[in-house]
């Protein structure tokens, strides 16, 4: 009996699909499963021990006791892990003022798997749920009142972030997913701030994601919206765009005729 | 320039576009040279008349010209257009409760209106340049002072006024007219008192008072320091049943940041703390701007208006920026159901400096 050569193309085929729709069934129900398994999944642990060691270890020691140059990592919680490996702040490349928000390095899966590992050295937050972070039924306007009195000093009214001090900044809100906002505020990530779930509750802070992530579908009327970071580039579209075109209008009417003598 | 004379204002148009030869190439934007160079024209009757010119009567390029026609009244159909879709735009675009429709009908009503406009002014400024002759023309002022029998007729028209008025003759009216003048006249210095009232000791005192509670500002809940309890957390307070007073809320904003055991220093009132939670006002002492950038890796409050910087740690002491003078710390304790209370107003005014504070 001899295999026809499509049959094995149709292997990998359907190992990949395999492989594909249970990654996707991990994954649609993950989340739960993930905050319930962080300290009872000894693999997903051992995985991230791994990746741990691999590529974090330099910085921030062995057992993420933390080094001159990385802060420990004990009881930071995986809702921390979560938030610096998915916005792919870490792991950092050198050190700035600020880790600048780039492509992620490890997957989801790798993520949590760190994140697991780094839960179960020292607890703390944990990565929250597809349910805590839904902005399903949230009150944007109640979020907005939030955002505005105590993260829009930072961040910019509509979340397009804005200059601290030494070259530290707070980044834009533009591409922040839910969960990504939701562990920022439970673990403060570099010079921002706390916002525990005693003084901001759960569902307070979906009111406050629901605001941020509404104000990025908000139409610009007009047709520009110039960074929406208010006076400052509308001023100067004002003045050079506008005074710039009064002056050459002036100029054009004023000008002598060319003679045709 | 003498002006009088035989060099008046006799400018024909060869000769003023002689002198114009002669002067130096005229800047784009500035105005042509002036022909006569008096200010004030020439008194007596000598003068004579200014020459009738000679107007071209038609533009030479007949066919530039019927171009120039077609193009200005194309404007001005636009404008026409534009204008009527102005009023078009606001009887179709309706505002209602909307802010984003209100944003819509705006962006109509003001697109619509600035073509009509510039349409208009366009057409208008084509026309002049295109069609119109450019031909500078003076004329001279006339004398400024009357002659002298107009001016001896109008003293003798008042006297006579004055005499048979009997303004002169009857002083208890022109007295009485004159005080019945005077308060009109000071009735405007009276108004000026609704600039006040004076702000008395306002500026000196919030609404905060011993017992009143700490609430988390827009979900007004009260705050056990146990619920606040991740080192590196700030949230903005209110006082208690304040959150629709927005005036007494301008002055009384504070924001309280939970710091970790030691960190807190001389000159903090350490009396006021609660289990190393510190209360500041949120106004800051230059010009009144919200203070809230507290960045938990150096302890730093900024304000976002001028980059005044305090140090948290410290009693917010000033470290950089055009403040000088620390945030003010609010005397802070628990109430007997263990959340955070003020202990008493502010010892200091807060927000901007002002004369008589000291």
């Amino acid at each position: 009996m001899r295999r026809r050569p499509i049959a094995g193309y149709a292997v990998v085929l359907l190992g990949l699909i395999g492989i594909g729709g249970t990654y996707a069934a991990l994954t649609a129900h993950g989340s739960p499963a993930s905050a319930a398994g962080n300290a009872a999944n000894p693999q997903q642990i051992a995985q991230g021990r791994t990746l741990f060691v691999q590529n974090c270890s330099s910085c921030h020691g062995l057992m993420a006791q933390g080094t001159a140059t990385g802060p420990s990592l004990i009881g930071v919680g995986a809702a921390a892990v979560y938030f610096q490996v998915s916005t792919g702040r870490m792991p950092a490349k050198e050190l700035e003022a600020e880790m600048a928000r780039k492509p992620p390095v490890f997957n989801d899966e790798q993520t949590r798997a760190i994140a697991a590992y780094i839960q179960a050295l020292g607890g703390g937050p944990a990565i929250p749920s597809a349910a805590q972070v839904s902005t399903a039924g949230a009150d944007p306007g109640l979020g907005q009142e939030l955002f505005t009195e105590n993260c829009s000093q930072c961040h910019n009214f509509v979340g397009a972030g804005g200059a601290l001090t030494y070259g530290k900044y707070a980044p834009a809100l533009t591409a922040s997913t839910p969960t990504q906002i939701y562990t920022a505020m439970q673990t403060g990530p570099e010079a921002m701030p706390v916002f525990n779930d005693g003084t901001i509750t759960p569902s307070q802070k979906r009111d406050i994601i629901a605001y941020v992530t509404q104000t990025r579908s908000e139409p610009n009327p007009g047709g520009f919206s110039l960074g929406r970071i208010g006076p400052v580039t509308e001023g100067l579209v004002a003045w050079i765009g506008g005074i710039g075109a009064l002056i050459l209008a002036s100029m054009w009417i004023t000008a002598k005729r060319r003679s045709h003598r | 320039m003498s002006g009088t004379g035989e060099h008046g204002p006799d400018v024909s148009l060869p000769e003023g576009a002689e002198e114009r030869s002669r002067a130096p190439h005229r800047v784009i934007g500035t105005p042509p040279p002036a022909e006569e160079r008096t200010l004030l024209g020439t008194a007596g009757a000598d003068t004579p008349p200014p020459a009738p010119r000679e107007l071209p009567a038609d533009p030479e390029d007949m066919a530039g010209a019927k171009r120039a026609e077609r193009i200005v009244a194309a404007l001005f159909i636009l404008s026409m257009l534009a204008g009527i879709g102005f009023i078009a735009a606001y009887i179709g675009l309706p505002v209602g409760h909307s802010l984003v429709r209100v944003l819509r009908s705006n962006l109509a009503l003001g697109t619509s209106m600035g073509v009509a406009f510039l349409a208009l002014a366009v057409g208008a400024v084509i026309w002049v340049r295109r069609l119109m002759p450019d031909v500078e023309r003076t004329e001279d002022r006339h004398p400024m002072r009357s002659p002298e029998p107009d001016r001896e007729a109008f003293v003798e028209t008042f006297r006579e006024g004055a005499d048979t008025s009997q303004f002169v003759k009857r002083p208890i009216l022109r007295r009485t007219l004159i005080a019945a003048s005077i308060p009109l006249g000071l009735a405007p210095i009276v108004l000026f008192r609704d600039l006040g009232p004076l702000p008395g000791t306002t500026l000196r005192h919030t609404v905060w008072r011993k017992g009143l509670r700490l609430t988390i500002a827009a979900t007004n809940t009260p705050i056990r320091p146990a619920d606040f309890d991740s080192p590196g957390g700030m949230i903005t307070v209110i006082p208690e049943g304040y959150q629709d007073n927005d005036d007494e809320i301008a002055k009384a904003a504070v924001i309280i940041i939970k710091f970790e055991p030691g960190q807190l220093k001389h000159p903090t009132n350490l009396n006021w703390t609660v289990d190393n939670i510190v209360a500041y006002s949120k106004i800051c002492t230059h010009v009144g701007c919200p203070v809230a950038l507290y960045e938990q890796t150096t302890h730093h409050i900024l304000c976002p208006c001028h980059q005044s910087t305090f140090d948290a740690t410290q009693g917010a002491t000033v470290l950089f920026g055009p403040a000088n003078r620390p945030l003010p710390q609010l005397p802070m304790g628990t109430d007997s159901e263990g959340y955070l209370v003020a202990l008493s107003d502010f010892k200091e005014p807060v927000g901007p400096s002002f004369w008589e504070r000291g």
